[in-house]
């Protein structure tokens, strides 16, 4: 036990506590960290999970930009009361495309992971408008605000950020981001339109009930109703997603 | 520079720093603390080996006791299952007429279904089934845009109505205002005659009833007691969905016969099981005056 009576030499050295303090973090990093990005299992293996769409993205920035993580969750922890509730949990698959995630840690609301397709479009723009309107009890504040016209110069060079950090769109689809943003708040050709087609799953039409102006509230509701719907549970292995 | 003193006091060695003539005793970990802390360390190699934690090239340990908590929670839900399955089972056998007919299984849906309805439908049509004013229609009375018997609730919960399913009920009411179906004025004398019927003294042999009954009794029917296989709400009564109060009734009526409104609800088949849809079905026919 020699070597540990002498450690008062490395505390009283600021040279060696440096370099100590150094090795210790770069191990904890390599153990920690790293290998998260090289383990396979990390990221379950399954179908359907897309990037988002650009009026789906525009929404995501949205929901980022008014904070709604300070209150809502995007991630249901495998506990029973959980799943009870909101459904299948949570995969990281289903949030590899976000940049950056939106699990989020504080429920002063319910969860949102599964929202998508659980409320008519209707009542989105409604309790968003004025939450009390349909949940009396509700404590969460009015975003009427969000019927103003969406930004749309940005979306171009947003995807393209994206793509650098590692969502894969298509050059196709970068190319048509602004198409596809006015296409999906406006068009009336359900699962037929490109939009649907480029994008599966993405929910169209027009959301807030003014099909002159791609609104803000076209974005937010257009993200809602995606969250959680792109995995097909009844197709999933279940023994492959078990950690 | 080190100096190294024995304090008597204490008995203890300083630790031969001194600033501004004060002196720090290196007095030992107590043993205690120190025998905790190896334990911790013993305790962490068992772990180590017990729990899935060390990672390799591209997979991870997964440690000798097998623990998985997505497992964990399978084994739960299985367990759940099987508590449950003892009436689960009973009502996806049952009809809901039989459900309603079993006194301790009706019980049980209701007690499931005010759960279920609290969580997937309350959002709205408001706790205890009060609805939205000009929004979304109030289960707590009898009046039923598509039906308030048991199975036709079940069927709209179960595929909802006007959405992307494709069971779903469907029905779209023409729009009256636009091109040359229906002038101001017309529009004007229906609005009057619709509004007429939900009073006691329809105003008949008005100019409204007549094009009611040209352009309107397909669906509303004669009397405008509405058809529930379309989704045709009854005109004869009080209870109006997207009328609004009683000063913008007349307006509300007019705006629905040029730019009409259509509820949709989702449906709920792939979401919720097929029991809970039925414990459901009890739950909200047992609301008001269900038929």
């Amino acid at each position: 036990m020699s070597i540990f009576k002498h450690h008062a030499k490395v505390e009283t050295n600021v040279f060696f506590l440096a370099v100590g303090i150094l090795l210790t973090v770069i191990v904890g990093g390599l153990v920690e960290v790293v290998p998260l990005f090289t383990i396979e299992s990390t990221i379950e293996k399954v179908d359907g999970v897309r990037p988002y769409s650009p009026l789906e993205q525009a929404g995501r920035d949205i929901y980022v930009r008014e904070g709604c993580y300070n209150c809502h969750s995007q991630m249901i922890r495998p506990f029973k009361d959980e799943v009870e509730r909101y459904g299948h949990y949570s995969l990281a698959a289903e949030s590899k495309y976000d940049h950056p995630f939106q699990w989020a840690s504080k429920r002063t609301g319910p969860d949102l992971a599964r929202v998508g397709g659980k409320y008519t479009n209707d009542w989105q723009v409604r309790h968003l408008m004025n939450p009390r309107d349909v949940v009396p009890e509700s404590v969460m504040p009015g975003y009427p605000h969000l019927m103003r016209a969406l930004d749309q110069s940005t979306i171009v060079g947003n995807l393209t950020t994206l793509r650098i950090v590692g969502v894969p769109y298509t050059d196709e689809q970068l190319k048509n981001a602004k198409a596809h943003l006015v296409e999906q708040a406006t068009t009336t050709a359900g699962a037929e339109s490109a939009i649907a087609k480029a994008y599966p799953k993405a929910v169209v039409g027009d959301f807030d009930g003014n099909p002159q102006v791609v609104s803000e509230m076209d974005a937010l509701v257009a993200f809602l109703q995606v969250l959680g719907t792109m995995v097909d549970f009844t197709t999933v292995d279940h023994t492959k997603i078990q950690r | 520079m080190a100096h190294v003193e024995h304090d008597v006091i204490s008995g203890q060695n300083t630790t031969g720093h001194e600033w501004d003539g004060i002196k720090e005793l290196n007095t030992p970990l107590p043993k205690w603390w120190v025998y905790v802390f190896w334990a911790c360390v013993i305790w962490a190699i068992g772990y180590w080996v017990a729990m899935p934690t060390w990672p390799t090239t591209s997979d991870y340990s997964r440690g000798m006791m097998g623990y998985s908590s997505r497992g964990d929670l399978a084994n739960e839900l299985e367990l759940q299952k099987k508590a449950r399955s003892q009436w689960m089972t009973k009502l996806e056998a049952a009809s809901l007429q039989q459900i309603k007919d079993d006194k301790t299984l009706l019980n049980y849906a209701m007690a499931g279904g005010k759960i279920a309805f609290g969580e997937n439908c309350s959002a709205c049509h408001g706790s205890g089934g009060v609805g939205v004013a000009g929004a979304y229609p109030r289960l707590a009375d009898d009046e039923w845009i598509w039906g308030g018997s048991l199975d036709d609730i079940h069927q709209t919960i179960q595929y909802g109505i006007r959405n992307e399913n494709s069971e779903s009920r469907q029905s779209e009411m023409l729009a009256f205002g636009t091109g040359d179906a229906l002038d101001k004025t017309q529009v004007d004398q229906l609005a009057d005659y619709v509004l007429s019927l939900s009073s006691k003294t329809p105003a008949a042999g008005s100019p409204g009833e007549a094009i009611f009954a040209e352009r309107c009794t397909a669906c509303h029917q004669e009397g405008g007691v509405g058809t529930k296989e379309l989704g045709a709400p009854a005109l004869n009564n009080s209870i109006w969905l997207f009328k609004g109060d009683k000063e913008s009734a007349k307006q509300g009526i007019v705006n629905q016969v040029t730019k009409p409104r259509h509820g949709v609800m989702p449906a709920w088949a792939g979401r919720l099981d097929a029991a809970t849809i039925k414990m459901l079905a009890v739950y909200v026919h047992s609301m008001g005056g269900g038929k």
